[in-house]
């Protein structure tokens, strides 16, 4: 699903985020990345959304080099990626539901299958009670339930998390993690950066860690399956 | 060849989410249809929501696009008020005293096949001499006379009346050998037409300014609209709305500006039209003549609201070019 060849990023200024990182992850797979902060973990899921190009090395995501992919055909990529942020990043002037609606409306879903499938995947966060609410009056977990829901709901064969339970109490970071197995156990490749240690070493999941731009631990692991 | 696969990569998966989702292709333009749609009500309904912001820009808009539109209309009229003047600029040719009938009649029709002439009408002297004695009084003075003294006269009325057409035909009129005397005593309405074509210039000059005005005022308005949207529009960007898809709101919010300016425009010149009718026609009746205010009309309130639609959009379009790419997610 994922494959990074030899991959670094220096930003402009010298400082050098990643470098020589080399893993792959199967299709299906979930797998957590780990490290203290700073040491390239935002970097790397950004290069995988294209939010930043490699300065050397190739990056695969479902066997496209991302090296090759045009500003044009970005936005059509990430609507296979579903993304969950630490801060949700969900829009406090529309309801629950028109949140978790946006990447339907984006790809021009017609609106009675689009909700449809809103209301599906609020169904699987728990939060299908809540659809009219603003997402402003929801608990921390809440919102990031709904970020989650919003993720998902174009059905991606693909999702990132970027420190999805950093700001979460641990039980609600449980709950969360729950989720994802959920999700992954219905075939979606996941990768989530996370730095709650005692938190992944408590599932049994492929563990990356990164330390300083470099990957220090669970890059020659791989699971079989298709990549 | 790796560039080609990864295009059908691209295109395979498109074709995935479009099946995906059920859309034939129909469904997708009936659905960027439906989207057109709703983006241009749910930007209207945000401009209504800050309305006193709204009505600033609208006005601002208004006061600006109707300035050069007012100059316009008042030319347009002078240049009508003109042209009722003008019917009567014949041009008056003295032939030599001598000059026979069939002369005149042979010259006549002449004349008449030229393409720049509308009308030749004949005034023999002994016309002139009947009409001279009804209208001067010196009736009697005149049959005391044994010879008539007035020339026989050709009433010429030319097609256009702009300099071009006329200097040349004044010139090729007194070429003839029974010609006296060409007079063409318009040369005051000549000038006026120069004027008015100088000054209709220098208004469309002004207008096209005040319009880039429009377009900037537009412009800004919308960057300040992108940046209090930029979350948003980091999103939509992530979850992979295309530059179009992001851009739409914003550019209809210009169209929308735009629309509305005009209309205001509008409303400003007929407001103008209907103080100025009474003074006009009450000046007009002091000349005896009629005179009705030329003003927009259907067309040209269409065209108003046309146009400034289509600034508003012009300028929302510069302001997306330049501020909305550069936000990106990351």
């Amino acid at each position: 699903m994922i494959k990074f060849d030899a991959v670094s990023k220096r930003y402009p200024g010298g400082q050098e985020a990643l470098s020589q990182i080399s893993f792959q992850l199967a299709q299906g797979e979930l797998a957590f990345l780990t490290g203290h902060s700073g040491a390239g973990k935002s970097t790397l899921l950004k290069l995988i959304m294209l939010m930043e190009r490699a300065s050397s090395g190739q990056v695969f995501v479902n066997g496209q080099n991302l090296n090759r992919l045009s500003r044009r055909q970005l936005p059509f990529f990430r609507r296979n990626i579903g993304l969950v942020f630490q801060d949700h990043q969900l829009l406090f002037d529309r309801s629950v539901f028109e949140n978790v609606a946006l990447p339907l409306q984006v790809a021009g879903y017609d609106s009675r299958d689009a909700a449809r499938r809103v209301r599906a995947a609020l169904d699987k966060v728990g939060l299908l009670q809540k659809e009219n609410q603003n997402p402003i009056r929801l608990s921390g977990g809440e919102q990031q339930r709904v970020g989650i829901a919003r993720a998902v709901v174009n059905k991606p064969a693909l999702l990132l998390a970027d420190e999805p339970t950093g700001n979460l109490d641990p039980q609600l970071s449980a709950e969360i993690m729950r989720l994802f197995e959920e999700f992954n156990r219905v075939g979606v490749s996941m990768l989530i950066a996370s730095h709650d240690l005692s938190l992944i070493a408590s599932l049994e999941h492929r563990i990356l860690s990164l330390e300083k731009g470099r990957m220090i631990r669970g890059a020659t692991e791989t699971s079989a399956g298709d990549l | 060849m790796a560039s080609g696969k990864h295009r059908d990569n691209i295109k395979q998966q498109s074709k995935a989410a479009a099946k995906k989702s059920g859309n034939s292709i129909a469904s997708r333009i009936s659905n960027s249809f439906r989207n057109h749609q709703q983006v241009a009500v749910d930007s209207l309904d945000r401009l209504l929501a800050s309305i006193s912001g709204t009505l600033m820009i609208w006005i601002m808009i208004a006061i600006a696009m109707a300035l050069p539109l007012f100059l316009l209309l008042f030319l347009q009229n002078l240049q009508q008020f003109g042209s009722d003047l003008d019917e009567a600029s014949q041009i008056s040719v003295f032939m030599n005293t001598t000059t026979e009938m069939p002369r005149l009649e042979q010259l006549r029709d002449e004349l008449l096949g030229r393409s720049e002439i509308q009308n030749v009408e004949i005034i023999s002297a002994e016309t002139a001499l009947q009409e001279f004695q009804a209208s001067s009084g010196f009736g009697d003075i005149l049959s005391g006379l044994d010879e008539n003294p007035l020339p026989p006269v050709l009433l010429v009325t030319p097609l256009a009346q702009d300099a071009a057409v006329l200097q040349p035909l004044l010139a090729s009129l007194q070429d003839y050998p029974e010609v006296d005397e060409v007079q063409f005593d318009l040369d005051w309405l000549q000038r006026l037409y120069g004027i008015l074509n100088l000054a209709q210039r220098l208004t469309y000059m002004i207008g096209l300014l005040l319009a880039l005005g429009v377009a900037l005022v537009v412009g800004n308005t919308i960057k300040l609209a992108i940046e209090n949207r930029r979350d948003e529009i980091v999103v939509v960007k992530l979850v992979g709305g295309t530059d179009a898809y992001v851009s739409r709101p914003f550019l209809y919010t210009g169209l929308w500006y735009g629309a509305g300016g005009g209309l205001i425009a509008c409303v400003l010149i007929l407001l103008a039209q209907l103080i100025l009718q009474g003074p006009v026609s009450r000046l007009a009746g002091l000349y005896e003549g009629e005179f009705a205010l030329v003003g927009l009309g259907i067309s040209g309130f269409f065209m108003v609201l046309l146009l400034s639609a289509m600034l508003g959009w012009f300028g929302a379009w510069l302001s997306v070019l330049r501020h909305l790419r550069a936000i990106e997610p990351g």
